[in-house]
C-alpha cells in the first residue's frame, strides 16, 4: 500500500533477534542443535520447535504481516513479542525496552504502555458491557472511571459501534465483537498493536470490510501493527511488509510485490500462486517502457517515421520533462505531412486512458477495454513513466513473462500500409529538399 | 485369614490419631469451642423467632431466587415439617448444614483456585480428594469422635471433611475451563494475576463454582444426618431412634423432613449458580474496581506472576500448535 508507507518511519518499534521457542524437556539443547543446522524433525525427541531463529525489525507506523499456515509458529511468535510466552533463546525489544528476562511487574508495565493485542476469537470479557470491555486497558492502568469510559466511548465511535456501548458482547455479531476487540486495544493507546489472526474467524465480506477499516484507522492513527494471518490475500492487502513463515522459520521478508514477483524459494512461490495478483500488483510493477513516443516539437514527419518503424498506428506525444500531452494517429500525421504542416498540435487527441503508477491491476481492466491503445502510466506530475498494453496486463495476471525475445509487436497496428507511409515520407522529404535547395 | 503377612495400617493410623489427640489437644479444644459457639449463635437465629416468621423469610428468599411457584412449594413443605413435629430438629439440621457447608466452602474454594493455578497442587490434591470422597462416611466419625468427643462438633467436622471434595474439584474445573484467550487478553493488557483472578477467572468460573457449592451443601445435609450417630442434633436423631426401635412411622416422618429440606436447599443454591432471579448479584458482584493500578497493591505478587506469565514451558506442550507434517 503505497499510501500507507507515508506513515512508516525509520524508527524501530519492535525488534526480534534470533528468537527461538522450543517446547519440551530439553529446550536449550534443542536450540543449540537447531543453531548448528539441525532441522525441526531431527530434534523431535528434545522438544517441539515452534519458532526457529526468527529475526526482524518492525518500523514505527508500519503494518508488518507474519504469514504462515497453521503450525508454522506464527501464533507462538506473536506471543513472544509481548512476553505472554517467554523466549527459549533470543531477545525481543519493544521501543527501548528489552522485554526478554524482564521482571514480571516491569513487563506488565510495558504491556500497559506500549503493546496491546487483538485476539483471533475476540477474547472479550463476556460479563462486561462493550464499553467496559473497551475501557479495560485503562482500568488496569488505574485511570478513573469517568475518564476511562469517556476515552473508551471515543474508540467505540471510531470503530463504528456508536450506540452499542451498553450492550453485552453476546448481543453482537462476530464482526462487531471484533470491533470491540479492536476498540479495546486502541483505547490502551499503545504504539504497537499485535493482531493474532484477528479477522480469520469472520466471514469473507465482513473480513474485507474490517481490513479496509483497519487500513483507514492505521492511516489515521499511525499505529505500528503486527498482524498474523494464514490468508495470503489478507497479508498482501494489509502488509507494508510480509514475513512468510514455514515450519517455525521465516523464509522471506519483503513487500507484497517483492514476494509476489520474486519469491525466495519454491515454497513461497507455490504459496503465492493463488494470490489475487490483480489486487497486489500495481501499474508501475507491470508496465513496459513506452517506445512509441515523439517529442511535441519533433513534428509530424518524425512521428510518422516512429510509427512506421514500430509498426503501430499511434504515438504518445511528450512535452518537456516527458509530460504526456496526447496521442497522434498515423492517418492524421500522414495528412499533415502531405499538407506540409510541421506542427503536431492540430491532430493531438486525448483519446487514450492514463492511469497513476500506484493503481492496482484490478482497476486497469475497464480503462484497458475502453481504448485500443496501451494504457499510459503517469506519475503525479503527469510524466509518462511507461505503458501497459493489454497483453502485458493478461500476462501479469498469469504470472508469465511477455518477453519472448522475438520482435515486439505494438498495439494497435498501422492503419495505413507502411509502403504508403514510406511514399508520403519520401515525397515530403524530396519536397523539403527542394525547398532547402531554393 | 491371611497367614503370611498382616500390615497393621489401622493400628498405625490409630496411633497417629492418638498422638494428635494428645499433642494438639489444645488446638482441638479451641476448634470445638469455636464451632459450638458458632452453632449456638446460628441456631438461635433459626429457633428464637416463632416458626411462621422463619417460614415467611424462607418463602421470601425462595421467591427472590426462583419465583412464586418455588416460594409456595417451600412454604407448604415447611408447614408440613411443622405438622410432622420435626420443626426444631429441622432447624438444628439446617444450622449444622450451614456451618459445615460454610467451613467446607471456605476451605475448598481457595484450594480449588490453587489447584487450578499450580499443576503440582492439582496432582497432589486429586488422590486426596478421591480418598475423602470414597472412604465410607461413617469412618470419619471415629477420629472425629476421639478428637472432639460426643456432640455436634464431631458431626460438623466429619461433615466438612466429607463434603470438601466437590467444592475443590468444581472450582478447579471452572477456573481451568475459562477460555485461555480471555485470560491471555487480561495478561496482554498488563493485568496482575490477582486482578485476572478477581475480574476474569472467578466471575467466569462462577457457574461452576456455584455448582460445587451446591454439591457441598447437599453432601453436608446427607452427612449431618449420619452425624447423629456421634451425638449431633437435628433430624438424624429421630432417624437413628427409629432405626433402633424399628419405628417406621417416625423414620418416615423424619426422613421426609430431610427430603424437604434438601430440595429447598438444592433449588435455592442452584439458582445462585444460574444467576437467576434476584440472585444474579452473586455473579455480578465482582465490580470493576476503579482507582489504583495493580502494582501499587500487588508488587509483592511479582514472583507468582513470573510463574504465571511464563507457564507454558514444560507443563503444557499440548498448547502448542501441532507441528506440520
Amino acid at each position: 500500500m503505497p499510501s500507507i508507507q507515508e506513515n512508516v518511519t525509520e524508527e524501530i518499534a519492535v525488534s526480534a533477534k534470533n528468537l527461538y521457542k522450543v517446547f519440551g524437556r530439553r529446550p536449550k539443547e534443542a536450540v543449540e542443535r537447531l543453531h548448528n543446522g539441525a532441522t525441526r524433525d531431527e530434534i523431535t525427541e528434545l522438544g517441539t520447535a515452534a519458532v526457529i531463529d526468527a529475526s526482524f525489525d518492525v518500523h514505527k507506523g508500519e503494518i508488518f504481516v507474519v504469514m504462515g499456515l497453521s503450525g508454522s509458529g506464527k501464533s507462538t511468535l506473536i506471543r513472544m513479542l509481548n512476553g505472554l510466552w517467554d523466549t527459549t533463546s533470543g531477545s525481543v525489544t519493544v521501543g527501548e525496552d528489552t522485554i526478554t528476562n524482564m521482571s514480571a511487574s516491569k513487563l506488565r508495565n510495558v504491556r500497559r504502555k506500549r503493546i496491546s493485542m487483538v485476539f483471533q476469537h475476540f477474547a472479550l470479557f463476556p460479563h462486561r458491557s462493550v464499553i467496559e470491555n473497551a475501557a479495560y486497558a485503562l482500568e488496569v492502568q488505574g485511570v478513573a472511571r469517568e475518564d476511562r469510559l469517556a476515552r473508551a466511548q471515543k474508540t467505540i465511535d471510531l470503530v463504528g459501534l456508536k450506540g452499542w456501548g451498553h450492550k453485552m458482547p453476546s448481543e453482537l455479531s462476530g464482526g462487531m465483537q471484533q470491533r470491540v476487540g479492536l476498540a479495546r486495544a486502541l483505547t490502551a493507546d499503545t504504539d504497537v498493536l499485535l493482531m493474532d489472526e484477528a479477522f480469520s474467524a469472520l466471514d469473507p465480506l465482513i473480513r474485507r470490510e474490517m481490513q479496509e477499516q483497519l487500513v483507514e484507522l492505521q492511516q489515521e492513527l499511525g499505529k505500528t501493527i503486527i498482524f498474523i494471518t494464514h490468508d495470503l490475500n489478507e497479508a498482501m492487502f494489509l502488509g507494508d511488509r510480509i514475513a512468510v513463515m514455514r515450519d517455525g522459520r521465516i523464509v522471506q521478508i519483503g513487500t507484497p510485490e517483492d514476494i509476489l514477483t520474486d519469491p525466495a524459494n519454491d515454497y513461497v512461490e507455490q504459496f503465492v500462486q493463488d494470490v489475487d495478483r490483480a489486487r497486489v500488483l500495481t501499474a508501475s510493477s507491470v508496465m513496459e517502457p513506452a517506445r512509441s513516443t515523439v517529442l511535441a516539437g519533433a513534428g509530424p514527419r518524425a512521428a510518422l517515421k516512429t510509427m512506421r518503424d514500430l509498426q503501430t498506428s499511434t504515438a504518445f506525444v511528450l512535452g518537456r520533462d516527458r509530460k504526456l500531452q496526447g496521442v497522434v494517429r498515423d492517418a492524421d500525421a500522414m495528412k499533415l505531412v502531405r499538407k506540409g504542416i510541421s506542427d503536431l498540435s492540430s491532430i493531438l487527441s486525448d483519446d487514450f486512458n492514463a492511469v497513476q503508477e500506484d493503481t492496482y491491476l484490478s482497476e486497469l481492466f475497464v480503462p484497458a477495454v475502453e481504448s485500443p491503445l496501451p494504457l499510459a502510466v503517469v506519475d503525479e506530475t503527469g510524466r509518462l513513466m511507461g505503458v501497459v498494453p493489454r497483453v502485458t496486463l493478461l500476462a501479469a495476471l498469469g504470472n508469465v513473462s511477455t518477453d519472448t525475445g522475438d520482435i515486439i509487436l505494438l498495439e494497435p497496428p498501422l492503419t495505413v500500409p507502411s509502403e504508403a507511409i514510406t511514399d508520403v515520407l519520401e515525397t515530403a522529404e524530396a519536397a523539403s529538399m527542394k525547398e532547402d535547395a531554393r | 485369614m491371611n497367614d503370611f503377612f498382616r500390615i497393621p495400617l489401622g493400628t498405625w493410623v490409630e496411633g497417629g490419631i492418638d498422638f494428635i489427640t494428645v499433642a494438639f489437644g489444645g488446638v482441638f479444644d479451641l476448634i470445638k469451642l469455636l464451632i459450638s459457639s458458632l452453632y449456638d449463635v446460628v441456631n438461635f437465629v433459626f429457633t428464637a423467632p416463632p416458626f411462621w416468621v422463619v417460614i415467611v423469610i424462607f418463602a421470601v428468599l425462595a421467591f427472590m431466587a426462583r419465583g412464586w411457584v418455588f416460594s409456595l412449594g417451600s412454604t407448604l413443605g415447611f408447614v408440613l415439617i411443622v405438622g410432622l413435629n420435626q420443626w426444631d430438629n429441622a432447624m438444628d439440621t439446617l444450622t449444622l448444614v450451614l456451618i459445615a457447608a460454610s467451613i467446607a466452602v471456605v476451605i475448598s474454594v481457595p484450594l480449588g483456585i490453587l489447584a487450578a493455578k499450580y499443576r503440582t497442587v492439582s496432582n497432589i490434591m486429586k488422590p486426596v480428594l478421591d480418598f475423602l470422597q470414597t472412604m465410607p462416611a461413617f469412618v470419619y466419625l471415629i477420629p472425629a469422635l476421639t478428637l472432639f468427643r460426643v456432640g455436634d462438633v464431631p458431626g460438623v467436622v466429619a461433615t466438612v471433611v466429607f463434603a470438601l471434595a466437590p467444592g475443590v474439584r468444581l472450582t478447579e474445573l471452572g477456573i481451568r475451563g475459562v477460555d485461555k484467550e480471555i485470560v491471555e487478553a487480561g495478561q496482554a493488557f498488563g493485568s496482575s494475576p490477582s486482578r485476572i483472578l478477581r475480574q476474569i477467572q472467578l466471575p467466569l468460573a462462577m457457574p461452576s463454582i456455584m455448582a460445587g457449592i451446591n454439591q457441598v451443601i447437599m453432601l453436608s445435609l446427607s452427612m449431618v444426618v449420619i452425624g447423629a450417630m456421634v451425638g449431633a442434633s437435628g433430624l438424624g436423631k429421630p432417624v437413628i431412634q427409629s432405626l433402633s426401635r424399628i419405628d417406621v412411622a417416625l423414620g418416615f416422618e423424619a426422613g421426609l423432613a430431610v427430603v424437604i429440606l434438601a430440595i429447598f436447599l438444592d433449588r435455592l443454591t442452584a439458582s445462585f449458580g444460574l444467576g437467576k432471579g434476584y440472585f444474579r448479584f452473586v455473579i455480578d458482584s465482582f465490580p470493576s474496581r476503579s482507582g489504583k493500578p495493580d502494582d501499587a497493591s500487588s508488587a509483592d505478587l511479582a514472583d507468582a506472576d513470573t510463574i504465571n506469565s511464563s507457564s507454558p514451558t514444560v507443563d503444557e506442550p499440548a498448547e502448542l500448535t501441532p507441528p506440520s507434517r
